[in-house]
């Protein structure tokens, strides 16, 4: 074996380079279309976009370089290119809406993305090794549930949009829910690692389906109340579905049981056709999903109903960036940033945009399958599951697909918590990457200190009868292996 | 735990599908139908903020688009404010269009096929399509004279081109300011409207084409038409009455001569009759000619045929299932036969063209924003109402009427002029609608007038088509031909 890995391996941190200043390009040609549009002249802040845009991929690239010179080569510049278009599909907005540049929502978002990538930048150096996360499963959980509940307390917690899932801090707001995002999935992923033989035993078997044991469903009914708790008081069904989706996809990634995804699902279904049935305002968001055009109801679809007709007139290839009228649908820089996207760029553009956010899950997932331990796997699944969850719930509200909730587009709808809190996942997504993708060292002694019983029985004996023998990814070998030296 | 991660890839592609097809729904499949949703206010900025053509009358543009600097990119204005009115129609941003401004939408705002390809340079670099100018046909001297002379009395005046059907003057009032219904002021556009559709006298209404009325002795001449392609002829006295009072058989009615005395001693010629417009002679030839062939003439003239200009032309009635009284009444244009001023005005177009009416239009030229020709309507054949011989012999029998009849205060030195008066009873106790139509020539230049005066004009009861309508078409007569 490590005769095979005397060649140093490729790390691919130059094709990342290149990558983010293709993003970056791609960012500032995009800005200087909207000044074209607009103005009808380049912006004059171009090069200091560029140039701000830079430093920022810079920094974290070199930090990455460094500190995780194996990480996925991807990811960052997928994530860049998004921060950097949504930044301008705000500013463009800001200029539709006649707002100055320092009162304006991009300035902010600007901002926002100078500290999200500092917080992935500091994640990337101080955290060695992901599995130092796992000390603070309940820590996390703890810290997950504040967050979440937090905008419930009174004075501080506020009712934005029809939706409690702010809190204010003099002028200041904050949605914890993001940040929520990550501690809960740090729990998730520790709590199941370590109770997945449990969860996995077999109970009864109903119909085809060996059902879990009774005493095993607490956590799955606590993860269910807390969700529901969110729908009913937060009036937030995107977060709900968030959390309760991600819950249910790590409780089957760790047991491997189609059971508890059936349960799971059957709860959702049943305690969101509960709330449909006790609260009005979840039927009003229901109604204006199905019917947005009904006479009656069109006065107040009128977000959904505006965010439709501007993609409608987008049509294939778009307005053309600075061409059209994005700001005249409400939160259009914000909750219906996709609409607006969509508008400008076209059906062209927002495939390329999907097809951007679906390779950033599909490399989040790839690194799960990589990851050389169960805590890394569930954990980087779980990250990469509530990626593609968000998307889903706003786009599928944004094209209804489902209703529209008050969440934000990861990377671009303009909101510093969620882009902060999207920065931070990707830089524990690179974290972990460069664990899954880094050649096993040469060096003696161990590698990981690895709690004795997550140690495969195969290898406590001492000897490393798996061995490592995957190049950069996982094969198809389903055996989860751990290398220990 | 790597399958289930497989497996878990697999529904997140799931997802991403239903993403993709919903975006695809919405933005390709039914992208055109909710773009057309009358909620969709973006279709309608779109289209409000587009530099529209111009509409012109010979080198004047009477409608323009404004660069604007509020809620729309521009801003329509009516430089002639009221006068052109029912020619250019309005364009505005809650009333809708009306007029040319609607008839001509596709062109005016860019988004007709012909101006597609022109625009698809545009389309690419993302530049707004620009409007095509619409040259109208309007004779702008002629449309002033017609303004002026109608004066404060509601009505309507058309002229036509008989060669061609260009349409020379469309004049019709009361008129309303479109500006006031252009505005972006949108408090403002809205009470107009409600003002101006509220408006007893309809000033929203384009008279000329647009409304019907009962067009009274003009109509003796389709009667005459039918008469003289059936045998009669204009100088003879043959199978005429002229008696003072006409008994109408099943019924105790009668039908007089307006004067009450008898048509050139009670044995006119049919040009006397038609000099003196005996309403008894014209009531028995109705009965002789009988329904059928009324109603064909009166529909080869174009009565009940649908007719754009572009803008749309209500259909003028010659009434079916006539009894005899009905039938001679109709034949003087009154019962229930309702013509249309335009209508009117084929009349003497197709008698001083040689019997061919010419399809009526305003349009003369369509010019896209970069200066080519999209279109240029040429003159086209409507139908052919009576044969050359019978439009000649009708020539002069309207000659005879300007020069020894009704008709005197229409003559022109100078210039031949041939017309019919009439005098059309709309109720009991109201004053009459006084009509005028008549043609005039002068070295091959021809044109043919309808002039339609309501309530009997400045003259009230005493009016006639002679002393009220023939002014009034005289003068139009004068600024095109003198």
């Amino acid at each position: 074996m490590a005769s095979a890995r005397t060649a140093s391996p490729r790390t691919g941190r130059n094709l990342e380079a290149v990558l983010i200043a293709v993003a970056i390009g791609l960012a500032i040609g995009a800005y200087a279309l909207v000044g074209l549009g607009v103005n009808d002249a380049l912006p004059p802040g171009m090069l200091g976009y560029g140039a701000g845009l830079g430093a920022l991929a810079l920094v974290l690239h070199l930090a990455v370089r460094r500190f995780a010179p194996y990480a996925d080569p991807t990811l960052l510049p997928m994530a860049m290119l998004l921060n950097g278009l949504g930044l301008v599909m705000i500013h463009r907005i800001d200029l539709g809406l006649g707002k100055s540049f320092t009162e304006s929502a991009a300035f902010r978002q600007l901002m926002w993305s100078a500290l999200g990538v500092v917080a992935a930048t500091v994640i990337i150096i101080w955290l060695h090794d992901h599995r130092v996360l796992s000390r603070f499963t309940y820590i996390a959980m703890a810290a997950g549930m504040v967050l979440l509940l937090l905008p419930l307390v009174p004075f501080i917690g506020k009712n934005i949009n029809g939706a409690r899932i702010w809190i204010g801090l003099g002028g200041f707001s904050f949605q914890p829910g993001e940040i929520a995002k990550i501690a809960l999935t740090i729990f998730f992923a520790g709590y199941l690692v370590t109770a997945r033989d449990s969860l996995s035993l077999v109970g009864r078997k109903v119909l085809w389906m060996q059902l879990p044991r009774a005493k095993d469903l607490g956590p799955l009914l606590a993860a269910w109340g807390v969700t529901l708790a969110v729908l009913v008081f937060e009036r937030d069904l995107g977060t709900s579905l968030l959390f309760f989706g991600m819950f249910v996809g790590l409780l089957y990634i760790a047991t491997e049981r189609v059971s508890w995804v059936v349960l799971g699902l059957l709860l959702f279904v049943g305690g969101a056709l509960a709330a449909w049935q006790l609260f009005a305002h979840v039927q009003a968001r229901v109604d204006f999903w199905l019917h947005p055009f009904r006479d009656d109801i069109l006065p107040y679809s009128t977000q959904i109903v505006q965010g439709v007709f501007g993609m409608a007139s987008g049509g294939l290839i778009g307005t053309g960036l600075g061409e059209g009228s994005p700001w005249r649908v409400l939160y259009s820089a914000s909750d219906m940033i996709f609409a607006s996207l969509g508008e400008e760029m076209g059906l062209t553009g927002l495939f390329a945009l999907l097809l951007v956010y679906a390779l950033i899950v599909e490399r989040g997932l790839r690194t799960a399958i990589g990851a050389r331990d169960g805590f890394g796997k569930l954990l980087a699944a779980g990250l990469s599951l509530t990626l593609a969850l968000q998307v889903f719930v706003v786009v599928g509200g944004v094209t209804r697909v489902i209703p529209l909730t008050g969440l934000t587009l990861p990377f671009m709808a303009a909101g510093g918590s969620s882009l902060l809190a999207n920065w931070m996942i990707i830089a524990i997504l690179l974290r972990i990457s460069d664990s899954a993708r880094r050649p096993a060292p040469e060096a003696d002694g161990p590698l990981f200190d690895l709690p004795v019983d997550e140690i495969p029985p195969e290898l406590q004996d001492g000897s490393n009868s798996q061995g490592d023998d995957r190049d950069q990814y996982g094969s198809g070998n389903d055996q989860e292996t751990v290398v220990v030296r | 735990m790597n399958s289930p991660i497989r497996r878990l890839a697999a529904v997140v592609t799931l997802l991403f599908a239903s993403l993709f097809i919903s975006v695809t729904y919405i933005q390709v499949v039914s992208a055109k139908e909710l773009e057309e949703k009358p909620t969709n206010i973006r279709t309608l900025y779109k289209e409000r903020s587009r530099e529209r053509g111009n509409i012109m009358v010979g080198n004047k543009a009477v409608a323009t688009s404004e660069p604007s600097d509020d809620l729309y990119q521009y801003l329509r204005k009516y430089n002639s404010a009221a006068m052109y009115a029912p020619i250019t129609g309005f364009y505005s941003v809650v009333n809708g269009a009306f007029g040319l401004e609607s008839a001509e939408n596709d062109y005016l705002s860019g988004s007709s096929d012909e101006l597609f390809i022109r625009n698809l340079g545009g389309l690419l670099t993302g530049e707004q399509a620009q409007g095509a100018t619409i040259e109208t046909t309007i004779n702008a001297k002629a449309q002033k004279a017609a303004w002026d002379a109608l004066g404060d009395q509601d009505g309507a005046a058309i002229a036509l081109d008989p060669e061609t059907g260009d349409i020379l003057t469309m004049v019709s009032k009361p008129s309303y300011n479109p500006n006031n219904l252009a505005t972006h002021d949108i408090d403002k556009a809205k009470a107009s409207y409600k003002k101006l559709n509220a408006d007893e006298l309809e000033p929203l209404l384009n008279r000329t084409i647009r409304q019907l009325y009962a067009p009274g002795s003009t109509f003796k001449i389709i009667t005459s038409a039918a008469a003289l392609s059936n045998g009669w002829s204009a100088d003879s006295t043959a199978n005429l009455t002229g008696v003072a009072r006409l008994d109408l058989p099943e019924t105790t009615a009668t039908l007089p001569n307006d004067d009450g005395l008898p048509c050139a001693g009670g044995t006119p010629t049919l040009r006397q009759a038609l000099e003196k417009s005996c309403n008894t002679t014209y009531g028995q030839l109705g009965m002789d000619l009988g329904q059928e062939t009324l109603s064909e003439q009166a529909a080869k003239f174009g009565f009940g045929q649908a007719l754009t200009v572009p803008q749309t032309v209500v259909k003028s009635v010659f009434p079916s299932d006539l009894n005899k009284p009905q039938l001679a009444q109709s034949a003087i244009g009154q019962f229930s036969v309702r013509a249309t001023p335009l209508q009117v005005a084929m009349l003497s177009a197709g008698v001083v063209n040689g019997g061919v009416v010419m399809r009526p239009n305003l349009v003369a030229k369509v010019t896209s924003a970069d200066g080519k020709t999209v279109s240029e309507p040429s003159p086209e054949e409507f139908s052919e109402a009576v044969t050359p011989e019978v439009a000649d012999s009708l020539k002069s029998m309207m000659v005879s009427v300007v020069t020894d009849g009704t008709g005197r205060p229409a003559q022109i030195s100078g210039i031949t002029v041939g017309g019919k008066t009439g005098t059309a009873q709309t109720a009991e106790g109201q004053n009459p609608d006084v009509w005028f139509t008549c043609f005039g020539e002068k070295d091959g230049k021809k044109i043919a007038v309808a002039v339609v005066v309501e309530d009997g004009g400045r003259l009230g009861s005493e009016a006639f088509g002679s002393t009220v309508a023939a002014p009034i078409a005289k003068a139009v007569m004068e600024a095109v031909l003198s």
